[in-house]
């Protein structure tokens, strides 16, 4: 039974929610069993609220069994990466400087979830404040991918990814600044969409980088993807960047799962050079699928996106070490007092010292030197411009095309340690998924199959800004045809993991 | 050999005005990373001609107000409660000014 439960989609389990088959208690108990089996392996939650999780489950099953009318994924059980705020509940960003501190609000996220009703599990593993491509930059130790437990699950968000393929948690919320939902869902094996840019509300997400940052749905198929997306997305008055517009129609678009006369860009750009030759053939293999089903597939040239990752480089640290300069030890969070009665500036260094780890320093000081005068025109200035271009580019391909694809990744998952000392080659990870957050445009990312190591590759789709349900449209028409040819569920192909 | 991009007593002049007390290993360790960074994404001062305007965000951004009315925010035990040191209903914080 508890195996079963598991293994369902959102969808499935909504529907036998309504159908009052199965309690909410049963599905969120059946989680947090599969949480204490096998969560000692994977480290995908930071914290654990059983408490919570049931409390809103007993909530759920007695207004269903009231016969009251619920949203649709009312007791479907979800875990909310620890960048985003839940009151009462530990919210640490991955760091050490947010060690113990309880959020005193709830993000507009949490908040809907809550309207919504689903059953928060607990708060998943991330790196630290979302910087970083494996979870190894962590303040908590890093998650295990479920596919190899010796290898990366990706990140930022690889807890929230690694608790969906390991069946800890059908659902999960990401965020998704330069691939932190979609680099760990192609790792995973996993389902992840960025929104468009202010389409789901920023406040209470712990920021990074203000102008890229996004929340979104992490999952094990497109249309619990859309049916997540649908519940968190939409203006909230919070968030002055919020767009104050309705959300296309997502969950219609993966129902409809038709590309018939859809035109796809592939992107010239994405795909050569640096890309595992395995990770180009699942997504060749998979642009055939689709060509198959009626979409005409051309090329597009995004000449500027060879820019992007160097201009990322230095908008992100700039807009981070500007971010991160509330954590000053005065108001919440570690406080680290020198000896000899110091001053505030000497604990505010101390304590920044103790509490931030490698990467978030490496990026404070990069963004610190990129905005200081003398060289703000030639790097961050320049870094703004080349964002210029790459909004053009996408515009010029979108006059073309309805959607583009390119891999997700360039690469599997690798192992742990393989690219720690070698920053560059970690930021080369999101080469393609940095466009999106530049410009402003959604992004999914979704299972293109299995590289001859045995470890899962993905594909990502973009659009036009507010245009998700196209993602959603293709996605799901792809994820169908593959399931065809596969069989069985991609995760299925993952080796089982050791229950201990 | 061209001139590193940056120097360690630079990296250092940066880590004080961004308030984080770096040993001389992390010093060393950063005086090294950053200029091969750098290096890596200088590439953006000569991809984009002089016309080209920059872009600060994704969204034509407009200053967006909302009612000037009284709403419920946090208490004030609610606001203290995850204060290192808090005194009378404030944040206690260690002195500002250096004694003369």
């Amino acid at each position: 039974m508890t195996s079963d439960l598991i293994r369902l989609s959102a969808a499935e389990l909504a529907s036998r929610l309504e159908a009052q088959d199965v309690s909410s208690v049963d599905i969120v108990e059946a989680h947090l069993q599969r949480i204490e089996d096998v969560d000692g392996t994977i480290r995908a939650f930071l914290h654990v609220d059983a408490e919570g999780a049931l409390a809103t489950a007993r909530e759920i099953d007695g207004r269903r069994a009231a016969g009251e009318r619920l949203p649709t994924l009312a007791g479907v059980p979800i875990a909310v990466k620890d960048v985003l705020a839940t009151k009462g509940l530990p919210t640490t960003a991955g760091s050490r400087i947010l060690e113990g501190w309880i959020a005193p609000y709830d993000a507009t996220v949490t908040t809907r979830l809550k309207a919504a009703g689903l059953p928060i599990l607990g708060k998943t593993n991330m790196d630290e404040f979302a910087m970083g491509s494996s979870t190894e930059h962590s303040g908590y130790g890093p998650t295990h991918n479920p596919w190899d437990i010796e290898r990366i699950p990706g990140g930022s968000g690889g807890g929230s990814a690694a608790a969906v393929a390991a069946f800890e948690a059908p659902l999960a919320i990401g965020t998704d600044t330069g691939g932190s939902i979609r680099q760990p869902a192609a790792m995973t094996g996993s389902v992840g969409v960025k929104p468009t840019y202010g389409g789901v509300s920023r406040h209470g997400l712990i920021a990074l980088a203000s102008s890229l940052d996004q929340a979104g749905p992490v999952t094990r198929s497109v249309l619990d993807a859309a049916l997540l997306h649908e519940v968190i997305g939409g203006h909230d008055p919070h968030d002055s960047t919020s767009i104050d517009r309705p959300l296309p129609d997502l969950v219609g678009a993966a129902r409809r799962a038709d590309v018939k006369g859809l035109r796809i860009g592939v992107i010239r750009e994405l795909g050569g050079e640096g890309f595992d030759p395995d990770v180009v053939e699942r997504f060749e293999e998979s642009l055939d699928l689709l060509r198959g089903a009626g979409a005409e597939v051309i090329e597009v040239s995004c000449p500027s996106f060879v820019h992007a990752l160097a201009a990322y480089y230095l908008i992100l640290p700039s807009e981070a070490s500007s971010n991160l300069a509330r954590f000053d030890a005065m108001r919440y969070g570690l406080r680290v007092t020198p000896e000899d009665d110091p001053s505030a500036e000497q604990v505010m260094a101390a304590t920044r010292d103790a509490g931030f780890g490698a990467e978030v320093k490496r990026r404070i000081i990069l963004g610190t030197y990129a905005l200081s005068s003398g060289y703000y025109d030639a790097y961050y200035g320049s870094a703004q411009k080349v964002r210029t271009l790459i909004a053009d580019d996408f515009a010029a391909a979108f006059a073309m095309v309805d959607v583009l694809a390119s891999p997700t990744s360039p690469t599997t998952a690798f192992r742990f340690g393989d690219k720690l000392d070698d920053p560059l080659s970690m930021y080369a990870q999101d080469v393609a998924t940095i466009p999106a957050n530049l410009a402003g445009v959604p992004g999914m990312s979704l299972p293109s199959g299995v590289a001859a190591n045995g470890l899962p590759t993905g594909i990502q789709f973009l659009a036009p800004a507010m245009a998700d349900d196209r993602l959603y449209n293709v996605g799901a028409a792809l994820e169908a045809m593959l399931l065809e040819q596969w069989g069985a569920p991609i995760l299925s192909k993952a080796p089982a993991l050791e229950v201990v | 050999m061209s001139e590193p991009a940056i120097t360690r007593a630079e990296v250092s002049h940066l880590a004080r005005l961004a308030r984080i007390n770096l040993d001389d290993d992390e010093l060393d360790h950063l005086a090294a990373e950053l200029p091969i960074i750098l290096d890596h994404v200088r590439v953006v001062e000569s991809a984009a001609g002089d016309d080209v305007l920059a872009m600060s965000h994704p969204l034509p951004i407009s200053n967006v107000f909302r009612a000037d009315e009284t709403r419920p925010g946090l208490t004030t035990d609610e606001a203290l409660a995850g204060a290192p040191a808090s005194e009378q209903d404030r944040f206690l914080v260690p002195k500002i000014l250096e004694a003369e």
